[in-house]
């Protein structure tokens, strides 16, 4: 057990360590100051923390109908929102393509319409990320829901209390610690996020380019510049785990 | 017929095989008990005159207005409601000071926050909360909680108080001392209170009318002397179980009813209300030997059979009811009318201060 248990821990670790090894420590000021850097981070934040918040705006209101709301056919629903978790974010990419793309089912009129086209702009990053992304949102939150003791509700409204009152200053903060939680990991994920985004949006330097595909670019050709990024990115992440890890432990 | 006060008429089906059929006027200034086990539907009363549960049948109506009617297409929603509610384990909001939590009801109907706080803070002095306005409900003790609800369910000025279980939750010390403080707060509000307990005790103390309520319906109805002295039903004779009597002590010695009895403890003082449980109460054909202090010869006026156990209510001075095996009656002959002394031992006798 305990020799299982430790070469499982040093799958995780290992990589870490090929990759600190790999720093070039002195050149590493003029790799991160690079354009192609500085700009794939920008996208990179951007998109992640984008996709998060619609993730809150839309993903809350569906986690509240899965879990209060009983209609038929909920469980497919519920499968649904499960299917970017398990499906290749590759295949992801390409239905999005199918249904928003320039040709697409939806994206054809929408461009003809609004003129948006989402393929190959930043929208379309932060769509596939949100795409991947939110049933981290959904599901956690859903499971919160169905576990809160409902009678708080109930006080609430003997209290006076209309619906949105009860929602806003009891159900969403008694659920807190698990909103935080769906939230970090839809963030994580959305800022990893690659399969979808190359393929729904591309890879253009400063438009769709984030940090994930840089470094997928970079190793092609520039080992110290990929080493770099994902430095970078292990820190980021690394951070945001830091700032938010008692409320993180204490939901999941 | 007064429209002032509670009227209930109600009938609520909680799934194919429970529902509950409640008939209910609480005047203002009243104290209604609704009595039973666990599982008889009493929350769900809660729940219905609350306004959280509609009714299926029947109406609810406060002070002439009606609140529930399924059959006229009217129900006012809880929030709507003005009814002060102290739930089952007082459901605190657990992400709010004390004082929030109080101040909660006037913010949710739009009183000012300062103002709301101002009120939510006299409120809880009143109850005397003072210092704890800035903790959170896991950091106070049961006792503190129950009063802090109770202000929650007060500070709106309520039409209608209902406290479902307020003293259940709490160790057996403490809901003695809260159960005298929650009396005092229950005079203190003028309108109709309607509570809910399945400890006979609270509801002998508390309430002017108690509804003894067993699957889903009312099985009797009265004072707490009518229910204690003429049980209807076998789960109303055990509650009726405990024995109480009011007397004043002194050193050792209650003076109750021109009699007086020994207790084991000498230092209460002034108004107690003694328990003595039925099987803790000895019956002789002669005056018994040895020195029971506490025992007088009296008359039995009633026996009725329990299966295997058999309840006897004894006459004057001070009747009780007793609790024996039939084999035991049997072999001393007691029968209605028969002549026997009772005895009881000061150590039996639980006493506690009394309002």
């Amino acid at each position: 057990m305990v020799v299982l248990g430790c070469l499982g821990l040093a799958l995780f670790m290992l990589p870490f360590i090929g990759l600190l090894g790999r720093i070039p420590w002195t050149a590493l000021p003029d790799l991160l100051g690079s354009e192609v850097v500085i700009d794939a981070l920008r996208l990179s934040l951007v998109s992640s923390v984008s996709a998060t918040v619609i993730s809150l705006v839309l993903g809350i209101p569906l986690a509240w109908l899965l879990a209060r709301v009983e209609f038929p056919g909920r469980s497919i629903v519920r499968g649904i929102v499960t299917l970017p978790l398990v499906l290749p974010p590759v295949v992801g990419g390409a239905a999005l393509l199918f249904a928003l793309g320039r040709r697409g089912l939806i994206g054809e009129p929408l461009g003809e319409l609004t003129g948006l086209i989402l393929p190959f702009s930043t929208w379309g990053v932060i769509v596939a990320s949100t795409f991947v992304a939110m049933p981290f949102l959904v599901l956690t939150v859903e499971g919160a829901l169905r576990n809160m003791d409902r009678r708080y509700e109930g006080v609430a409204a003997t209290l006076g209390a209309k619906r949105w009152t009860v929602v806003r200053r009891v159900t969403l903060p008694m659920i807190a610690p698990s909103l935080v939680a769906g939230a970090v990991l839809t963030w994580a994920r959305a800022f990893g996020e690659f399969g979808a985004t190359i393929t729904f949006a591309g890879n253009l330097q400063g438009r769709t380019q984030t940090l994930p595909l840089a470094v997928f670019v970079a190793l092609e050709s520039e080992r110290d510049t990929a080493v770099a990024i994902s430095l970078v990115m292990v820190l980021v992440s690394l951070a945001v785990l830091i700032a938010l890890r008692d409320r993180w432990w204490r939901a999941l | 017929m007064s429209t002032s006060g509670l009227h209930a008429d109600l009938s609520v089906r909680r799934s194919d095989d429970f529902q509950l059929e409640l008939r209910l006027q609480i005047p203002p200034g009243t104290t209604a008990a609704l009595l039973g086990p666990n599982g008889a539907g009493k929350s769900s009363a809660v729940s219905a005159i609350a306004g959280l549960l509609p009714i299926d049948r029947g109406s609810v109506s406060l002070n002439g207005t009606v609140l529930d009617d399924p059959q006229r297409n009217v129900f006012v929603h809880a929030e709507e409601r003005n009814i002060g509610v102290v739930f089952q384990d007082y459901l605190l909001f657990p992400h709010m000071s004390v004082l929030e939590n109080v101040a909660f009801g006037l913010r949710a109907r739009g009183i000012p926050r300062h103002e709301a706080l101002d009120r939510a803070r006299q409120w809880l002095e009143r109850l005397g909360l003072e210092g704890i306005e800035r903790r959170r409900p896991g950091d106070i003790s049961g006792g503190q909680a129950q009063r802090v609800a109770l202000a929650r369910a007060l500070v709106g000025e309520p039409d209608l108080l209902l406290l479902d279980e307020p003293l259940s939750a709490l160790d057996v010390t403490t809901r003695t001392k809260l159960r005298h403080t929650l009396s005092e707060h229950l005079a203190a509000f003028a309108g109709p209170r309607l509570l809910i307990t399945h400890d006979p005790t609270e509801a002998f103390l508390l309430a002017d009318e108690i509804h003894v309520i067993e699957d889903g319906a009312v099985t009797q109805r009265g004072t707490a002397d009518d229910i204690r002295l003429r049980p209807r039903t076998s789960y109303a004779a055990d509650l009726a179980g405990s024995n109480l009597i009011r007397g004043r002590a002194d050193g050792g010695v209650v003076a109750a009813d021109g009699k007086t009895l020994q207790i084991a403890d000498e230092d209460v003082v002034g108004d107690v209300l003694l328990t003595i449980h039925p099987t803790s109460i000895a019956l002789h054909r002669a005056q018994p030997e040895g020195s029971p202090r506490n025992s007088w010869e009296t008359t039995v006026d009633q026996v009725e059979k329990l299966g295997s156990r058999v309840r006897v209510r004894t006459g004057q001075p001070i009747p009780l009811t007793v609790e024996l095996t039939e084999a035991a009656r049997a072999e001393m002959g007691i029968e209605i009318g028969s002549q026997v002394w009772v005895s009881v031992k000061a150590t039996e006798i639980g006493v506690q201060p009394d309002r």
